[in-house]
């Protein structure tokens, strides 16, 4: 019996995916990476279970699975929001107006860098550049872009995404 | 969604699909897709590499090396597998070209990376995106499934013998793992810390094998290398550099975009008239040429600047990546100094000392400096440390924090002064950053 399949504590879709991902590399450790990824967006966050789980699919210790993961600002040990605002201040966003981006999601979200709302709807998180520097200012939340914003756009965003938490319910994890 | 633009003096090669749906196969295929890989896989090894070194295509990823001399370096017999690794880990602040190549193109890609295996002999190709781009990673997806479905890749690629397979995947955010030797480390599920070379991926690469890599803006201009023939395509730009660039120009400019120009286009001309000149009628400042590790450029410096690797070079900077960052006269050069250490403090990898080191210190010292606790000797201690950390890294990581630090020294040593004597700075509206 492949007791990856009764003792995982993933879904069976990801559970499925990831013994494919294992045979689409020469080597089963590249699949590490892309599999910490998934094991994230589906558990929250990189869980001793998470962790022991992966080790064993992989073949590697625990201790190799954190060493690896700790070096990655994406993979996280602590469980973040449902959304997660990530706001890019690098040099082009900051030129173009990040920072008041940036202080309207605190005001908005009564929540500084790293924080979590009360209700476990929203983080917020000052990243570095994300990629969409011509259309600065940018942010990410979760993996979706919004990009040529001001703070006057900040309260829309966060309504937008605190009615979709609602219509989501309670149960479903980012 | 990242919006498009377009210029009368565009000359679109790289970005000509772009907004006509290439992303689906069967338009990609209309539009004259997969044909330059046919007619490579008749023609044969020899054949392409010659074109690619005749097409004078150089690496866009930032370091220019010509493309065919470095697939001319992988042995034609090896006793394990060769393989070709895409870079799609753009982080270079200041570049987003990649994320459009991924966007409107993703064939293009896959095209020419099937080429490059055709070239040097290689049955697998690994497509890299940066951990950001999940939304690209499922549109490159979809390509690659597709292709399969075709028959253009797999174990007889277009009906013939020869064998290409494709594997995609992102990274897990890392500026280090745009390097190429980390890359591979995190390719193959480790930290991104960088190799010491020789040897050349092009001898001992991803596990071992012989490997080429290549940034993905040059493997999307390879198709079309193909199609346009070499000669013609290095015509479209300036001696030794042939073909076009995506420029990413933004910052304080009134048209911010991805503008495919030719190799050797004019500085001032791709700040004032293609991009629209400095917005809310301010004044040019200064210019970071090539993404935020490449030396600051001051107005007079690109009256005349062609901007192709050579020219770029002479004048103290780097072409780079292609990130075209504006600065008007409202902007704190301290303050960009400052936020642009504190981008290579927090992504030094920490392997190698200088780099690890030289940015956390570079990045205290600017920190209070611009709050306007510096000292006299400061200017001169931040820029001896840049320079110390200069050639003295596994990678360029520690290069790239110290360049623009010694060119933001050198060139606004005024404005470093002006914030002496607990003078805070009239622009400062940070104190303290909280990326840590």
């Amino acid at each position: 019996m492949n007791p990856n399949e009764t003792m995982s504590i993933f879904s069976r879709h990801l559970a499925a995916r990831f013994d494919a991902l294992i045979l689409k590399y020469p080597l089963k450790r590249s699949a590490l990476i892309p599999m910490l990824l998934y094991a994230q967006d589906e558990i929250g966050y990189l869980s001793d279970s998470v962790v022991a789980e992966v080790a064993e699919r992989i073949g590697i210790t625990e201790l190799e699975v954190h060493n690896v993961a700790s070096y990655y600002s994406m993979l996280r040990f602590k469980p973040v929001g449902r959304f997660n605002v990530q706001v890019c201040t690098n040099i082009v966003c900051m030129l173009r107006g990040a920072y008041s981006v940036y202080e309207s999601f605190q005001e908005e979200l009564g929540i500084g860098h790293k924080g979590v709302t009360a209700d476990g709807v929203f983080s917020l998180e000052e990243v570095e550049c994300i990629g969409a520097c011509c259309w600065a200012p940018a942010i990410q939340v979760n993996y979706e872009f919004h990009d040529e914003l001001t703070a006057g756009h900040v309260p829309g965003i966060v309504a937008g995404y605190r009615g979709r938490a609602l219509a989501e319910g309670s149960d479903h994890h980012a | 969604m990242p919006r498009l633009v377009s210029h009368p003096d565009e000359v679109k090669i790289v970005t000509r699909r772009f907004g006509m749906g290439a992303e689906k196969i069967d338009r990609y295929l209309e539009l004259g897709g997969y044909e330059s890989a046919k007619k490579c896989l008749a023609q044969g090894s020899d054949w392409i590499i010659n074109e690619m070194k005749a097409s004078n295509l150089r690496g866009r990823g930032g370091a220019g090396f010509p493309t065919g001399l470095k697939w001319s370096f992988v042995p034609k017999q090896s006793a394990k597998p060769k393989y070709i690794l895409v870079n799609g880990d753009e982080s270079e602040p200041g570049t987003c070209k990649d994320h459009l190549i991924f966007l409107h193109d993703p064939h293009a890609v896959i095209e020419g990376t099937i080429i490059a295996g055709l070239a040097v002999g290689a049955k697998m190709g690994f497509i890299y995106l940066r951990g950001e781009y999940r939304y690209l990673l499922e549109i490159m997806e979809k390509a690659v499934a597709d292709a399969y479905a075709k028959g253009f890749l797999g174990k007889n690629i277009f009906g013939s013998d020869t064998e290409f397979q494709i594997v995609t995947q992102t990274g897990a955010g890392a500026y280090e793992v745009g390097e190429e030797s980390a890359l591979m480390e995190s390719l193959e599920g480790k930290r991104g810390i960088p190799r010491i070379r020789p040897p050349f991926p092009a001898v001992v690469g991803l596990y071992g094998g012989p490997t080429v890599i290549n940034n993905a803006e040059t493997i999307a201009s390879v198709p079309h290398v193909i199609e346009m023939g070499a000669a013609a395509y290095s015509a479209a730009g300036s001696p030794r550099n042939g073909g076009t660039r995506l420029f990413c120009i933004s910052g304080h400019v009134a048209r911010p975009g991805v503008y495919e120009l030719p190799m050797g286009y004019n500085l001032k001309k791709m700040i004032y008239e293609v991009a629209g000149g400095i917005r809310g009628g301010r004044k040019l400042k200064a210019v970071v040429p090539g993404g935020s590790s490449t030396p600051v450029l001051l107005p007079e410096e690109i009256e005349s600047l062609g901007m192709d690797f050579d020219q770029v070079g002479k004048a103290g900077s780097m072409l780079g990546s292609g990130g075209v960052v504006v600065i008007d006269d409202q902007t704190c050069i301290v303050e960009f100094a400052l936020r642009t250490i504190s981008f290579y403090q927090h992504e030094s990898c920490g392997w190698c000392i200088p780099c690890r080191e030289g940015t956390d210190w570079l990045k205290k010292s600017l920190t209070r400096f611009h709050a306007g606790f510096g000292v006299a000797k400061d200017i001169d201690n931040i820029q001896y440390l840049a320079e110390n950390m200069m050639g003295r890294t596994f990678c360029p990581l520690g290069d790239a924090a110290a360049m623009p630090t010694i060119g933001f020294v050198k060139k606004f040593r005024k404005e470093f002064e002006d914030h002496l004597n607990g003078k805070p700075c009239p622009f400062a509206k940070h104190v303290e950053l909280a990326v840590v």
